[in-house]
């Protein structure tokens, strides 16, 4: 059963679409529910891949 | 710089000056802050000069609560040499950051992790391709925490 703007839905009723985005940021998959050409359902899973760092630093004397 | 006093840093360690702090319990052993994870618009401006939480430009939709999700901590923060001059000290959500079951029909492109202890002050901004959701879930699964890898990376090289 799919979670859908009209409720719980069965799978078998529904057109299902799928896609990724890979790249250096992240790696993305979404799924997409399409009843009689409307959207019902989207999820997203993103991994995200790039962090934030910071660097440190201490001065020297010389 | 030691790497053992930037993982101190990450654990509050060290107080250089001063500052307006919410009680964490007890002076000797304090407790951990809270943080949490909102979601943005892809017009909102947040980003390295964000200093707290806002709600302007904050995605809003079926299911989703102003200020967003509760961040889970459950790995205390990491330093580790890497050389005799240099190392990193890392700490990374230990779960993945989820939103069930929410509309959000405008899209979005980045999630503000914030102190929601210490006044709603920011951490750090991560962006990603815009997204929307219908009736359905979005997750951010967390990268590895390594001295690589880790969310949040302090590192002196």
């Amino acid at each position: 059963m799919i979670t859908t703007t009209k409720g719980l839905m069965d799978e078998s009723l529904l057109e299902k679409k799928e896609g990724f985005v890979d790249n250096n940021h992240e790696y993305t998959t979404w799924v997409e529910y399409w009843l009689a050409g409307e959207l019902v359902h989207r999820s997203a899973h993103v991994a995200l891949k790039s962090n934030v760092s910071s660097a440190a630093e201490a001065a020297s004397f010389d | 710089m030691c790497t053992s006093f930037m993982g101190q840093l990450l654990n509050g360690g060290h107080q250089f000056g001063t500052i307006t702090l919410t009680s964490r319990t007890s002076l000797t052993a304090p407790t951990a802050d809270s943080f949490k994870a909102a979601l943005y618009l892809a017009s909102a401006t947040v980003n390295a000069s964000t200093t707290a939480y806002s709600a302007t430009n904050e995605v809003s939709g079926t299911g989703y609560t102003a200020g967003g999700v509760a961040v889970t901590m459950g790995t205390a923060p990491t330093a580790t040499n890497s050389s005799a001059t240099a190392g990193v000290a890392f700490v990374t959500p230990s779960a993945s950051i989820t939103y069930t079951t929410v509309t959000l029909a405008t899209a979005f492109d980045a999630v503000l992790l914030y102190n929601s202890t210490q006044g709603n002050t920011a951490v750090s901004v991560h962006t990603f391709g815009s997204q929307t959701i219908t009736a359905g879930t979005f997750t951010l699964t967390m990268p590895t925490n390594s001295t690589t890898l880790a969310l949040l990376r302090l590192a002196t090289t």
